[in-house]
C-alpha cells in the first residue's frame, strides 16, 4: 500500500473531513484522513449541532458569518441531507451587566452585516414560548442562525470527499511524528509510516499531544462537556435557545427530542467523557428554572464529549513558526462544528493557492505564547 | 420492508445503506440512522444490528466495536428529578 500523500490530517472529526473535502476540490489530489475510531467519534459527533453568528469577537463573527454562506449551500453541493434548519438562536440577558455587553455586540454584528436585533421580553417569549418571562430582560434574535445534525454533516463530506479521490483511514492511531527535511513521517499505532510534505492537526481535545509529537506547543485544554436529550415531543419551538448566566442551551431535534447541555465552570482539565449524576441534577434545576412548565419532559439520554478550549476561547489556525508546513485547527473551544465550513476552506485555499486570510493570521498561535493582542470571546456556554 | 428499531421506524435497508457508507459500530448506526435512540434506547433493537452489521461486514459478532451505554437507565422526567432533589435537601435539613 503506498502511504504517500500530498497532505495527511489528523483527526476524523469534522476539521479533518471538511478540511480533506476543501483541499480536494481545490484540486489537491492526493489527501489522506486518520482517525484513530470512527468519523465524528470526537467531540463532533457528540455537540449539541447549534450554528450563530452572534459572537462577542469579531473573528469568531465573520467566520460563522461565513460557515452560514457555505452551509446554505452545502447540502446540494454534498448531495447529502444534514438536518441544516434556520431555525435563529435567541440569546437571553438576564441583568444590566448582560443588556450592556449585548448591545455592544450586536452593534459590532450588525456593522459586519448580520441581520440581527434586540428584543425584549414579550417578543422573546413568542419567539420561544414557555420561557420564565420574569427572569428576562432583553434578548438578541437573529433568524438565521440554526441548527444541523453533526453526523450527518461530517458523512455528507466525508462521502463527498471520497468521491474526490481522498482517502479516509479509520482506526488508525497516530503515536509519532518526524520530520526530515521538508517530509513528515506520521507513525500509526500498527507500525505504519504515512509520508507527506504537508501536515494538518485536526485532532480537537488532542491537539496539544499531536503538537507535543513534532515539540510544538499548542496550547488547548480539553474539558469534559456534558449534554442530553428528552424523549420527543410535538413540537415546541424553531431555535436554539441560549443563557450564559443561567448557563444552559436548548434546541429541538427534528424528531422532537429537547437536546440540551450546560458548561460547569468546576469542570478539571481532561479527556474523560463519562456522565455525571450530579449534572444530571443540575440540568434539571436549571431547565425548570427556565421552562417551569416543561417539567414533564423525560430525560432518555445524557452524554459528554470535550470542549477544546484556549486561553480566548477562540481557535488556532494557520501555520506555526518552528515547523513548516505544520498546520493548525484546532482549540474551537465548544464552537467547532460552526466554524467548520469557513475555516475548512480558508485554509484549504490558503495551502493550494497560497491566498491570504486575515482572520486565519489574526488567531495563529503565537497570540496564545505572548498573550499579546488577545481578545477574549465573552458568549461562550 | 423490514423494521429493526421498532422505537424509531428504521428499517433493515436503511442499516444497510449506512454499512455501505462506511459504519462498522452500533454507535456510528445509532447516529446516521437513529437505530437505538428511541425511548427503549437500544435494548430491543441492538443486537439485531449487530447482527445485521456482522453479516454485511462478514465479521464475528465478537469482534463489533460494543455500544456505549450511558444514563438513565429508563426515560426520567425532570419533575422527579426536582421531588427527588427537594427530598434530599429536607432530609439534610432535618439532620441539621
Ligand atoms: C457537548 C458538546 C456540545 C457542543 N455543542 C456545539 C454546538 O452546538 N455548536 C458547535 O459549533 N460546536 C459545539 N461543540 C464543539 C464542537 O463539538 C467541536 O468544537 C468540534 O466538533 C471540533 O471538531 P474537531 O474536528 O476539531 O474535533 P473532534 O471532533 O474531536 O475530532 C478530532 C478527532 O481526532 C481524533 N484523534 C485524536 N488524536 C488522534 C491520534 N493521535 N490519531 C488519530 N486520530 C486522533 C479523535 O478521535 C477525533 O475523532 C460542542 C462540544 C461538546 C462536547
Ligand atoms: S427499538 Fe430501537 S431504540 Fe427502541
Amino acid at each position: 500500500m503506498n502511504r504517500a500523500f500530498d497532505a495527511v490530517i489528523i483527526g476524523g472529526g469534522i476539521l479533518g473531513v471538511a478540511t480533506a473535502y476543501e483541499l480536494a476540490r481545490a484540486g489537491m489530489k492526493n489527501v489522506c484522513v486518520l482517525e484513530r475510531h470512527y468519523l465524528a467519534s470526537g467531540s463532533t459527533g457528540r455537540c449539541g449541532g447549534g450554528f450563530r453568528q452572534q459572537w462577542s469577537t469579531e473573528a469568531n463573527t465573520e467566520l460563522a458569518m461565513d460557515s452560514v454562506k457555505r452551509l446554505e449551500v452545502l447540502e446540494e453541493e454534498l448531495g447529502y441531507r444534514t438536518e441544516f434548519f434556520q431555525g435563529g438562536y435567541l440569546i437571553l440577558a438576564h441583568n444590566e451587566e448582560e443588556e450592556k455587553q449585548f448591545a455592544k455586540n450586536v452593534a459590532m454584528q450588525r456593522k459586519l452585516g448580520l441581520d440581527v436585533s434586540i428584543v425584549d421580553a414579550d417578543e422573546a417569549v413568542k419567539i420561544v414560548p414557555y420561557l420564565n418571562k420574569e427572569m428576562i430582560r432583553k434578548a438578541t434574535w437573529c433568524p438565521k442562525d440554526g441548527h444541523i445534525n453533526p453526523f450527518l454533516l461530517t458523512q455528507g463530506y466525508a462521502n463527498a470527499a471520497r468521491r474526490l479521490g481522498v482517502q479516509i483511514n479509520l482506526w488508525t492511531n497516530v503515536v509519532g511524528i518526524m520530520k526530515k527535511s521538508d517530509t513528515f513521517f506520521v507513525m500509526t499505532e500498527t507500525g505504519n509510516t504515512y509520508q507527506t510534505p504537508l501536515l494538518f492537526n485536526c485532532a480537537g481535545g488532542f491537539s496539544r499531544s499531536i503538537g507535543q509529537m513534532l515539540n510544538v506547543e499548542i496550547p488547548v485544554d480539553p474539558y469534559r462537556h456534558e449534554i442530553l436529550v428528552t424523549e420527543p415531543v410535538e413540537r415546541l419551538w424553531d431555535p436554539m435557545v441560549i443563557s450564559f448566566s443561567v448557563g444552559l442551551y436548548a434546541r429541538q431535534e427534528k424528531s422532537g427530542g429537547m437536546v440540551m447541555g450546560m458548561g460547569d465552570p468546576n469542570e478539571p482539565v481532561g479527556t474523560f467523557v463519562g456522565s455525571s449524576m450530579k449534572f444530571m441534577y443540575e440540568m434539571a434545576q436549571r431547565f425548570t428554572m427556565l421552562f417551569p412548565k416543561l417539567d414533564k419532559l423525560r430525560i432518555v439520554r445524557q452524554w459528554a464529549g470535550l470542549y477544546e478550549m484556549t486561553a480566548d476561547a477562540q481557535p488556532i489556525l494557520g501555520p506555526v513558526e518552528e515547523v513548516d508546513n505544520f498546520i493548525q485547527a484546532s482549540g474551537f473551544s465548544g464552537h467547532g462544528l460552526m466554524l467548520a465550513p469557513a475555516v475548512s476552506q480558508i485554509l484549504a485555499d490558503m495551502v493550494v493557492n497560497k491566498s491570504r486570510s486575515e482572520v486565519v493570521e489574526s488567531l495563529n498561535v503565537k497570540r496564545l505564547y505572548n498573550m499579546k493582542d488577545v481578545v477574549k470571546e465573552k458568549s461562550v456556554v | 420492508m423490514k423494521i429493526i428499531c421498532r422505537c424509531q421506524d428504521v428499517t433493515e435497508d436503511e442499516i444497510i445503506a449506512a454499512i455501505r457508507q462506511g459504519a462498522t459500530t452500533i454507535d456510528e448506526i445509532r447516529r446516521l440512522v437513529r437505530a437505538g435512540m428511541g425511548s427503549c434506547q437500544g435494548r430491543t433493537c441492538r443486537r439485531l444490528v449487530a447482527q445485521i452489521i456482522s453479516r454485511e461486514l462478514k465479521t464475528p459478532p465478537a469482534e463489533i466495536y460494543p455500544p456505549t451505554f450511558r444514563p438513565p437507565n429508563r426515560p426520567v422526567a425532570f419533575e422527579l428529578i426536582m421531588s427527588e432533589l427537594k427530598r434530599q435537601e429536607l432530609e439534610d435539613g432535618e439532620k441539621k
